[in-house]
């Protein structure tokens, strides 16, 4: 792996067992991010995307060739290694948000935080400043259930960011935002990879995601087609 | 430590279905508590009472002599050799002899246990000063329950029959000199007491007894034929047992309540795990191995306990100190469940009793959380991420 090469995936082949058979979701590929990337993986449903996103996210294990991520094998990760991995370097966004409904805004963000064990003064610190991020300040004693789609998914990035993580992974960030959100998330997150050079790789096919992605790869029935930068 | 609070976080965070589950296990918790105070407290207060009022530090019994087989009373008398004589003028020992007899009151026969005791003894509570008079009828004390049952009252006059030790029958009058309130039937229920040296006159055993009780702070250590030693141990065996066996039949109702209320937290857990599935994978996309994410839900089940600890402390311990205090009046009719047991219990709450049923409780209810949190460590992370059933 280069210096600056986050993640670098060989010969990569997910396949899952279905009926009597198996279905092939990722079939031969080949790829490699580097620091500071917002890049997408673009693709109609069933295309592996999300099982791609995963397997770089080590909540899923290949079935055939490698997926090193950040130096790490997924392959090769024990449960608690790939948890460990999770927590200190990687950021989750999902397209249902996925928000602890019973915690308020701050309690959502601070969770990675208390996974850290990060001492209370300084979670309070790094949450109130990945609120500022995301334009929420003035809702941290809000539960999800008060928040709008375009807010919840605000508090998500910031859940993912207030560790500061080397790579976030967002999944179909803005299948459930309006335009206007969607747009405001991606600015969101934009400038964060520029001020943070924090990683983004998005699973998407949403045309709104890809006009902001800086690179884009395509996928069709598990294999890459096309890999551009913009 | 994390576990802890994120699941004092989420049991809060769950609100009302939390403290319904709280709600009844507090309840219960103080419940048990409550129960086993009060038969704790019975158990002592019968055995104090017993050995105040009936047994003493002890009974000497003839041999042969059997409370419960009225036919033995017939042979279980005898002279009362010379070292009895010497410890009952020391005031160690009260003789007592026993027949049986009837009585008429209201025109109806009741038959009797005839006990003659020395009216000048200490070594039991027995009002038997009441007895020495120059009482030209038999003079005799019974107890409330004996009173209500035959209807007689103090000035009463009522006419007892007997058997010498012939076996003739002879008759005499009684008079009711005094009533006294006891919790030990076995000196009340259909008994009568009158001074000794009448009832030897009266049956023809003179410087008989069928039993000595000895004085609280007096152990007999001798040995005289024909009379055998009744310590405490075998002479509240009995007792002890009944309460053991109330205790028992106790715990089965609190082991019902006990299994409804796992039985809710049970569902409980089973119910957050069917709908926490989205944020069971989120809490591994985080970060959290299985293994935590099981231990969260197991503390979160097993919090329930503790906060119904906690929340049972508030409303229980100025009840359970009231209640120590006020005690608890039996119901109407316990009386006649033939073992001592006073109109008003005391509970007695030990250290060791709410230490230990807050215990059973806490585990009770944390293996409980935990068997359906076995289900997590089996979730596919990415299925459970997108809160798929599994």
């Amino acid at each position: 792996m280069k210096n600056d090469e986050i993640v670098k995936i060989s010969g990569l082949v997910k396949r899952f067992p279905i009926g009597g058979g198996f279905f092939t979701a990722l079939n031969g590929i080949d790829l490699s991010f580097r620091t500071g990337e917002f890049a997408g993986l673009v693709g109609p449903s069933g295309s592996g995307k999300t099982t791609l996103l995963n397997i770089i996210g080590s909540l899923d294990g290949p079935t055939e060739g490698s997926a090193v991520v950040l130096g790490q094998s997924v392959r090769e990760l024990s449960q608690k290694k790939a948890a460990r991995l999770r927590k200190e370097s990687l950021g989750f966004i999902f397209q249902t948000y996925n928000l602890l409904p019973v915690y308020t805004v701050f309690e959502n963000v601070e969770f990675p935080l208390l996974l850290l064990e990060m001492s209370a003064g300084e979670r309070k610190q790094a949450v109130l400043d990945a609120l500022e991020w995301v334009g929420l300040s003035d809702k941290i004693k809000s539960r999800p259930a008060q928040l709008s789609g375009g807010e919840c998914q605000r508090v998500a990035i910031a859940r993912a960011m207030v560790k500061k993580p080397v790579l976030v992974l967002a999944d179909e960030p803005t299948a459930n935002l309006d335009a206007a959100n969607s747009h405001n998330i991606l600015q969101t997150m934009e400038k964060l990879n520029r001020e943070l050079k924090t990683t983004f790789i998005f699973a998407t096919h949403d045309d709104k995601v890809i006009q902001y992605l800086h690179r884009q790869i395509s996928l069709e029935d598990g294999r890459v087609v096309r890999d551009e930068q913009k | 430590m994390i576990a802890f609070k994120l699941a004092f976080r989420n049991l809060i965070g769950a609100g009302l279905r939390t403290w319904l589950n709280v709600g009844v296990l507090a309840f219960i918790l103080i419940m048990i508590i409550w129960h086993y105070g009060i038969i704790d407290g019975w158990n002592r207060m019968a055995i104090r009472d017993m050995i105040a009022w009936e047994i003493g530090g002890g009974q000497i019994w003839t041999e042969g002599y059997d409370p419960y087989d009225p036919f033995t009373l017939e042979d279980s008398h005898r002279v009362l050799p010379q070292s009895f004589i010497e410890e009952i003028n020391k005031g160690n020992m009260a003789p007592v002899l026993i027949t049986q007899a009837s009585i008429y009151p209201g025109g109806r026969i009741m038959s009797i246990l005839l006990k003659g005791i020395e009216p000048s003894q200490k070594v039991c509570e027995l009002p038997t000063n009441k007895l020495i008079g120059d009482y030209q009828e038999i003079p005799a004390i019974i107890g409330a329950s004996m009173a209500r049952d035959s209807k007689l009252n103090i000035g009463d006059y009522i006419t007892v029959r007997w058997r010498d030790v012939d076996g003739t029958f002879d008759a005499s009058e009684a008079i009711i000199v005094g009533v006294f309130h006891c919790d030990v039937p076995a000196v009340d229920n259909g008994q009568m007491w009158i001074p000794i040296d009448r009832l030897q006159k009266m049956t023809q055993m003179p410087g008989e007894a069928t039993l000595l009780i000895t004085a609280r702070d007096y152990t007999w250590t001798g040995e005289e034929s024909g009379w055998v030693l009744r310590d405490h141990d075998y002479l509240l065996q009995e007792m002890r047992e009944m309460i053991r066996v109330k205790k028992v039949g106790g715990s089965v109702f609190y082991i019902i309540l006990m299994l409804l209320a796992m039985l809710a937290v049970f569902d409980t857990q089973v119910l957050s795990i069917f709908r926490r599935q989205k944020e069971i994978g989120t809490y591994m996309a985080m970060g959290m191995t299985r293994g935590q994410v099981v231990r969260l839900f197991t503390v979160e089940g097993a919090m329930h306990a503790i906060l119904a600890s906690v929340l049972g402390a508030i409303p229980g311990i100025p009840f359970l100190i009231w209640m120590s205090k006020v005690g608890f009046t039996m119901p109407a009719g316990s009386d006649s469940l033939g073992m001592a047991i006073s109109e008003t219990i005391y509970p007695v709450y030990s250290i060791g009793l709410v230490i230990s049923v807050m215990l059973i409780v806490v585990i009770t209810t944390t293996l409980v959380s935990f068997l359906p949190s076995r289900k997590i460590s089996k979730m596919n992370p990415t299925e459970a991420i997108k809160g798929k059933l599994q």
